[in-house]
C-alpha cells in the first residue's frame, strides 16, 4: 500500500465525493459518509510519518507514471518533509470543517457542500505531493473550483463580488506561473521539478521566471498590495470555507515559493530577495495598523493572516542574506524552519480563530463586533477558547504561534538587525489588535438580549475547537518533533540555495 | 557535594500547575473547598520543597543544578531546551515565589469568600505560581521569555477579573499591550544574544561573555553600537515592560483593578520583579556594559523618586501602595545600575515580604470597610482591627527603611551604594534615591495615619442591616452597615506570617547575602566596580549596622516625613487642603500623573486607530482596490465599445472585411518596397 499512499491520499477524499453526492440532501447520510471519508484519509496521512524517513532521499513514496508522454509530462508524486507536514495539516483541517459544518449548512444541498470540501481537500493534497511542474499547476489551478463553489453558493450576501474578485486575481496568478512553467519546460526538457530545479539559467532568465512565480505566489498567500482578494473573501465564504482558504489554501503560496522560486531560481530570488522582504514587513505594520480597525471580525482575521504570511515570506527569503552574504548556514536553517513553522501554525490558529467566528455567527447571524459583548458571562467555555486562540494568535509562548514568529525573528536579526526590529513589532500591534477584539467581544457585561440568549458550545463544537487547542498547545510546548519532521528537507533546500545556477 | 535530583525539581514546578489544572476544570465539581484545597496543596508542596532546596544548597552540600530536560528545537547549532538552573540566586527566588504565593493562597479563602469564580480565582493564582517558577528556574533565554509571557497572560487575566468593569477591562489590555512593548526590546535583546553568542543557554552564553568585548553591531554605514550595550539596553526594555519602569511603569498602577490578593502576588511581591531577577541573572553580560549600566541606573532613579511623588496625593488605598511598588522598583533597579545586583535582588526579597504585607492588610481592611478603597472615608480603624493594625505598622517601618527593620538593611545598602558609585550618571541617582527615602515616608505615613488614626470618616447606618451583602450592595461613599470588624484568620495568620521577616529576615540574613559572598557565581561583579565589596569593608555584623542607620540621611529624612504627615494628619486635619491650594501647581502635576496617561492615550491609542482607518481606507479601499476596481472598469468599457461593433448588420461586417484587406494589401506592399 504504501507505494500509492500518495495516490490514495489524493483520490481517496475525491472519490469519496461521488457517494456523498448520490446519498443527496434528504438524510444525514451524506455527512456520515463525507466525515467517514476525511477521517479515513486523515488516518491513512498518519501512515505517511511511519512511511517518511527523516534520513532518507529527499523525495519519497515516489510515484512515477507516465501521463501525457508526448510533452514528457508524468504523474509524479512524492513527499519530503514539508509535505509530509503540509498534508497532514490538510487532513486534520479537512475532518474538523466537515464537523464543524455538521448542522450548520441549512439549505437543500448539505451533500454538495460535503462533496466540494472533499474534493477541495484531495486537490490540496494533489499540490503537496505533485513532482511534476504541470501537475502542479493542474491541482493549482482546479482547487478554484470548489473554492469557487463553496463561496458562490453558500456565501455571505456579496458573494458574487467576491467570489469573481478570488477567482481572477488567483486565475491571473497562475497564469503567469502557468507561460513560466512552460519556458522552463522548453529549457529544462521535462517537467520534472528536481530537473528544472538542476537546470542552469542565466539571470536574466531567472529574473523573469522568478517575477512570473513571484506574481502567482504573492496573490496566493497573499502579499501586499495583491491582498486585497482575501478579507473580501473570508468574510464572504462560510465558515469551512474560510477556515480551508486560511488554514491550507494560503500555505499554498509559501510552498510555492518553497519548491519553484528558491530551488529552481536561487540567483534572482537572492538578487530580488531584498523586495521580497520589504513586501514580507511592510504587512506587518501596514496590516497590522489595518486589522486594527476592522469592524468586521472575519476581515480583522483576514487581515491577521496576511500580517502572519509575513513571517512566512520573510523567513523565505531572509536565507538568502544568511546564505550568500553572511554563510550563516545554521541561522539560515533557523530562518527556513520558522517560516515553515508558522505555515503549519497559522493554520491550525487561524482555522482555529475563524472556526471560533463560525461558532458565534451559528448563534447571532452577524459578524460585526459591535453586536457582540459579554461573551464571557453567557459562553465560559466558548470565552476560554476564544482567549486561547487569540493568544496563540499573538504568539504567546506555549501556543504553536509563538514558534515561528520566534525562530523567524532570531534569523532575522543575524540577517540584518533593522528587519528584526520590524518584524518584533508585531508583538505590539498584532496583540494590539487581537486583544481589542477580545476585549470588546468577550469581555464586559452583556450588551444585549440577543447576546444574552446566546448558549454556550456544544460538544461537536466543542470536540472542533479542542481539537485545535491541543495541536496549537502541542506544537508550542514541543515543536521538536515538526522540526524535525522538516529538518532534513530545509537542510538539503539551504545547501541547494548556496549554490549558484548560472 | 551531591545533586539535587531533578524529581524535586519537577515536583516544585508542576504541582501548582496541577492545582492550577483542577482548579479550573473540574473546579465546579469539586467545589469550593476542593479547588482551594488542590491549589494549596499544590503550592504549599512547591513551598516545602523550595525551603529543602534552598537548605541543601546553603547547609546540606549540594551542587548547582544546571540541566536540560527535553529538547525543544534543534536547528543545526542552536538548541533551545527547556531545563533548569538552580543555584542559590534562583533557589531564593523559588523560595519567595512559593512563600508569598501559598500566604496569598490561605489569604484569599478569606478574601474572595463571598466571590463568583472562586474556583477560577485558585485556578489563575496556582497558574501564575507555575509560570513564576519556570522563569526563576529557567536555565535558557527561551524558556525564560516563556515564563515571562505566561505571568503575563496570568496576570491580564487575574487584572481582568472582575470582567463586568469597564475599567478593568480596559486596564488588563493596557497591562498586556505595554508588556509587550517591553517585550519587544527583550525578544531582539535574546536575538542579539544568540547572534553574538550564538546560544540561548545560560551558562554557556556567561562563559562566551567576555568574547563580547570589541564586538560591535553595524547600525547604518560607517556607525556600529557596542554588542554588549545593545543586548543589555535591549534585554533591560523587557524589564522596563515587566518591571514598570519609567516611561513604561503606565500599567501598574491601573493593574489594582484586580483583586488584592493578586495586586500584593503578582504586582508587588513576585511577577514585577521578574525584571530586576532577569537583570541580576544575566549579570556577566550587563557588568561588560557601563553604558547600559548608566542607562539602567538613571531610568530607575527617574522611577525611584517620580512615581513616588504620586503616591502622595493618592486617595485609594491600594494605588498608594501601587505607587509605591513603582518607586521601590525603581530604587532596586538603580542597584543594578550601580553594580550591586546582589543589594537589588536583597531588595527584591525583603521588599516581597513587606510589600505582600502592605498589600494584603489593605486588603483587610477593604473587606472591614466592605469594599471602600477611598482613604477619605476611612480613619481611626485601629481600635477595630488591631492585627492587621499592627502588622501594617511593621510593613510601613520596614518600606520607610527604618533601622532594623528588613527593609532598613536592604534600602539603605542600594542608597549608599549609589553614593559610592562612579558610573555616569551616579550624583542624580543618588539624589533621587536619598530624596525617595523622604518620599517613601511621606506616602506611607500619610497612608497610615488616614487609615488607621485620627477621626473615623464613615458612618455606620442602622438601616441597612437587615439586608442581604451581597457584592452588588451598595452604599454611599462613607457610609457602611455594620462597623469594620478585625478579618478572619484565614486572613491574619498571612499577615503575621509576613510580618515576621518583613522585622527580622534583614537582621539575620544581611551579613552573608549582601555583604558576603552567598550568592556564588550567580551574581558576577567586575572588580573595579564592586560598591558592595567596598561598603563591605567596613560592615561590623548587623546590630551595629542597625545603630549607624539612626545617624544616617536617610534616618533624618523618615523622621521628618513622620513629622510632616503626624502634623499635617493627625494635629490640623485642614493643613493638608491648605498645601494643596498653596502648592496648586505641584498638586495638578502629581494628580495628573505627569500627563503620563493622556500622551499616551492620545498619541498611541487613539492615533493608532486614526493611522489603521487611514491605511485601510487610503490605502486598502482607495488605492488598491480602486485601482482594481479601475482596471476592471476600464476592461468593461472596452467591452462594451467592442460589442457595439457586433451590430448584426451583413454590410458593418462586409465593410470592416473590405477595410481590412486594404489595410492588409496595403501593408504588404509599403513594407515589401521599402
Amino acid at each position: 500500500m504504501s507505494n500509492h499512499l500518495l495516490s490514495l491520499l489524493i483520490w481517496l477524499p475525491m472519490a469519496g465525493a461521488v457517494p456523498v453526492l448520490i446519498a443527496g440532501s434528504r438524510s444525514s447520510l451524506s455527512r456520515w459518509i463525507g466525515l467517514l471519508v476525511a477521517i479515513v484519509t486523515f488516518v491513512a496521512s498518519l501512515f505517511l510519518l511511519t512511511g517518511y524517513d527523516t534520513n532518507g532521499p529527499v523525495m519519497q513514496l515516489v510515484e512515477v507514471h507516465p501521463w501525457i508522454e508526448s510533452l514528457h509530462i508524468n504523474y509524479a508524486l512524492g513527499v519530503d518533509g514539508i509535505s509530509v507536514a503540509l498534508i497532514l495539516l490538510t487532513t486534520f483541517v479537512g475532518v474538523l470543517v466537515l464537523i464543524g459544518a455538521w448542522d450548520v449548512i441549512k439549505d437543500d444541498k448539505p451533500h454538495q457542500y460535503v462533496a466540494a470540501m472533499l474534493v477541495l481537500e484531495g486537490l490540496l493534497i494533489g499540490v503537496f505531493c505533485a513532482t511534476d511542474a504541470l501537475l502542479f499547476y493542474v491541482f493549482f489551478e482546479a482547487m478554484l473550483i470548489p473554492m469557487f463553489i463553496l463561496i458562490g453558493i453558500w456565501g455571505g450576501p456579496r458573494r458574487v463580488y467576491a467570489t469573481l474578485k478570488f477567482f481572477i486575481y488567483t486565475f491571473l496568478g497562475s497564469i503567469f506561473m502557468l507561460v513560466g512553467l512552460i519556458y522552463l519546460y522548453q529549457q529544462a526538457g521535462s517537467f520534472d521539478m528536481a530537473t528544472m530545479a538542476a537546470t542552469p539559467l542565466t539571470m536574466s532568465q531567472q529574473s523573469w521566471l522568478f517575477f512570473a512565480f513571484l506574481i502567482a505566489f504573492a496573490i496566493k498567500i497573499p502579499m501586499v498590495p495583491v491582498h486585497t482578494w482575501l478579507p473580501d473573501a473570508h468574510v464572504e465564504a462560510p465558515t469551512g470555507g474560510s477556515v480551508v482558504l486560511a488554514a491550507v489554501m494560503l500555505k499554498v503560496g509559501g510552498y510555492g515559493f518553497l519548491r519553484f522560486s528558491l530551488p529552481m531560481l536561487p540567483d534572482a530570488s537572492a538578487h530580488y530577495a531584498w523586495l521580497v522582504i520589504v513586501l514580507s514587513l511592510i504587512p506587518i505594520i501596514y496590516i497590522g495598523y489595518v486589522a486594527l480597525v476592522q469592524e468586521d471580525m472575519k476581515k480583522l482575521v483576514a487581515y491577521s493572516s496576511i500580517a502572519h504570511m509575513g513571517f512566512v515570506t520573510l523567513g523565505l527569503f531572509i536565507v538568502f542574506i544568511l546564505v550568500r552574504e553572511l554563510g550563516n548556514y545554521d541561522a539560515a536553517k533557523l530562518a527556513l524552519q520558522g517560516s515553515m513553522v508558522q505555515m503549519m501554525s497559522h493554520g491550525f490558529v487561524s482555522g482555529a480563530m475563524f472556526s471560533c467566528i463560525g461558532v458565534m455567527y451559528d448563534r447571532l447571524h452577524t459578524r460585526q463586533i459591535k453586536d457582540y459583548g459579554g461573551l464571557v458571562n453567557v459562553m465560559p467555555w466558548f470565552a476560554l477558547f476564544m482567549v486561547f486562540f487569540a493568544m496563540a494568535n499573538i504568539g504567546l509562548p506555549g501556543t504553536s504561534g509563538f514558534v515561528g514568529e520566534f525562530m523567524v525573528i532570531l534569523a532575522s536579526f543575524s540577517a540584518n538587525p533593522w528587519i528584526a526590529l520590524v518584524a518584533a513589532f508585531t508583538l505590539v500591534i498584532g496583540a494590539g489588535y487581537t486583544l481589542w477584539l477580545v476585549k470588546r467581544v468577550v469581555w464586559g457585561d452583556v450588551t444585549s438580549d440577543k447576546v444574552a440568549a446566546m448558549k454556550d458550545i456544544n460538544g461537536r463544537e466543542a470536540f472542533v475547537l479542542g481539537a485545535f487547542a491541543v495541536v496549537v498547545l502541542g506544537i508550542g510546548i514541543w515543536p521538536e518533533p515538526l522540526v524535525h519532521l522538516m529538518g532534513g528537507s530545509i537542510n538539503h533546500l539551504v545547501h541547494q540555495l548556496a549554490i549558484s545556477k548560472i | 557535594m551531591h545533586q539535587l535530583p531533578t524529581s524535586i525539581l519537577l515536583i516544585i514546578a508542576l504541582a501548582p500547575l496541577a492545582g492550577a489544572v483542577l482548579a479550573g476544570f473540574v473546579g465546579r465539581r469539586i467545589g469550593r473547598s476542593g479547588s482551594h484545597w488542590v491549589t494549596i496543596l499544590g503550592v504549599g508542596l512547591s513551598c516545602v520543597l523550595s525551603f529543602y532546596v534552598l537548605y541543601q544548597l546553603v547547609w546540606g552540600g549540594a551542587s548547582n543544578y544546571n540541566h536540560n530536560l527535553y529538547t525543544w528545537f534543534q536547528i543545526g547549532k542552536f538548541n533551545a531546551s527547556v531545563g533548569f538552573m538552580i543555584d542559590r540566586l534562583s533557589a531564593m527566588m523559588m523560595v519567595v515565589v512559593s512563600f508569598v504565593s501559598l500566604m496569598v493562597h490561605v489569604y484569599t479563602i478569606g478574601y474572595m469568600a463571598d466571590e463568583e469564580n472562586y474556583e477560577r480565582f485558585f485556578s489563575y493564582i496556582a497558574l501564575f505560581t507555575f509560570s513564576m517558577l519556570m522563569l526563576v528556574m529557567s536555565n535558557n533565554f527561551m524558556q525564560l521569555f516563556f515564563g515571562w509571557e505566561a505571568v503575563g497572560l496570568v496576570s491580564y487575566l487575574l487584572i481582568g477579573f472582575y470582567h463586568k468593569r469597564p475599567s478593568a477591562i480596559f486596564a488588563n489590555l493596557k497591562a498586556f499591550l505595554v508588556n509587550r512593548v517591553g517585550d519587544f526590546g527583550f525578544v531582539l535583546g535574546i536575538a542579539a544574544v544568540l547572534y553574538f553568542l550564538g546560544t540561548l543557554d545560560y551558562q554557556t552564553a556567561f562563559d562566551h561573555a567576555p568574547s563580547l568585548v570589541g564586538k560591535t553591531l553595524q547600525i547604518t554605514q560607517g556607525h556600529t553600537w557596542d554588542a554588549a550595550t545593545v543586548i543589555g539596553i535591549l534585554l533591560f526594555i523587557g524589564a522596563m515592560g515587566k518591571s514598570a519602569q519609567v516611561p513604561l511603569h503606565v500599567w501598574l498602577p491601573d493593574s489594582m483593578e484586580g483583586p488584592t490578593p493578586i495586586s500584593a502576588l503578582i504586582h508587588a511581591a513576585t511577577m514585577v520583579t521578574a525584571g530586576i531577577f532577569m537583570v541580576a541573572r544575566m549579570s556577566p553580560i550587563f557588568e561588560l556594559s557601563s553604558t547600559a549600566l548608566s542607562f539602567i541606573m538613571v531610568i530607575g532613579a527617574t522611577g525611584a523618586l517620580f512615581t513616588g511623588m504620586i503616591g502622595i496625593v493618592q486617595t485609594d488605598i491600594k494605588r498608594v501602595i501601587a505607587y509605591s511598588t513603582l518607586s521601590q522598583l525603581g530604587y532596586m533597579t538603580v542597584a543594578l545600575g550601580v553594580s550591586a545586583y546582589a543589594g537589588a535582588v536583597y531588595h527584591l526579597m525583603t521588599h516581597a515580604f513587606f510589600k505582600a504585607l502592605l498589600f494584603l492588610g489593605a486588603g483587610s481592611v477593604i473587606i472591614a470597610m466592605h469594599h471602600e478603597q477611598d482613604m477619605r472615608h476611612m480613619g481611626g480603624l485601629r481600635k477595630y482591627m488591631p492585627i492587621t493594625y499592627i502588622t501594617m505598622w511593621v510593613g510601613s517601618l520596614a518600606l520607610c527603611g527604618v533601622p532594623f527593620f528588613s527593609g532598613y538593611y536592604s534600602k539603605d545598602a542600594i542608597i549608599e551604594a549609589a553614593g559610592e558609585a562612579h558610573r555616569w550618571g551616579a550624583g542624580y541617582a543618588y539624589f533621587c534615591v536619598l530624596f525617595g527615602a523622604l518620599v517613601t515616608a511621606l506616602y506611607t505615613f500619610r497612608l497610615m495615619h488616614m487609615t488607621f488614626h485620627g477621626k473615623e470618616r464613615f458612618k455606620v447606618v442602622d438601616s441597612h442591616a437587615q439586608e442581604g451583602h451581597g457584592k452588588d450592595h451598595h452604599h454611599k461613599p462613607g457610609e457602611l452597615a455594620h462597623p469594620p470588624k478585625e478579618s478572619p484568620w484565614v486572613v491574619t495568620i498571612p499577615l503575621i506570617m509576613l510580618a515576621i521577616p518583613s522585622l527580622l529576615i534583614g537582621y539575620f540574613t544581611v551579613g552573608p547575602m549582601l555583604y558576603g559572598t552567598w550568592f556564588g557565581k550567580a551574581i558576577h561583579v567586575q572588580q573595579a566596580h564592586n560598591v558592595l565589596a567596598e561598603m563591605a569593608t567596613h560592615y561590623h555584623g548587623a546590630f551595629s549596622k542597625g545603630l549607624e542607620g539612626f545617624a544616617g540621611w536617610p534616618f533624618a529624612l523618615v523622621v521628618l516625613g513622620f513629622v510632616i504627615t503626624t502634623y499635617v494628619y493627625i494635629f490640623n486635619p485642614s493643613m493638608a487642603d491648605r498645601i494643596k491650594r498653596v502648592l496648586k501647581p505641584v498638586y495638578i502635576v502629581l494628580d495628573r500623573k505627569f500627563w503620563f496617561d493622556e500622551v499616551y492615550q492620545a498619541v498611541f491609542a487613539r492615533g493608532g486607530v486614526k493611522l489603521g482607518r487611514l491605511f485601510w481606507k487610503a490605502g486598502d479601499t482607495a488605492m488598491i482596490d480602486g485601482a482594481i476596481d479601475g482596471s476592471t472598469g476600464l476592461v468593461q468599457r472596452l467591452a462594451s465599445r467592442m460589442r457595439r461593433l457586433q451590430s448584426g448588420f451583413l454590410y458593418h461586417y462586409a465593410f470592416a472585411m473590405i477595410l481590412g484587406l486594404i489595410l492588409l494589401l496595403g501593408g504588404f506592399w509599403w513594407f515589401g518596397h521599402v
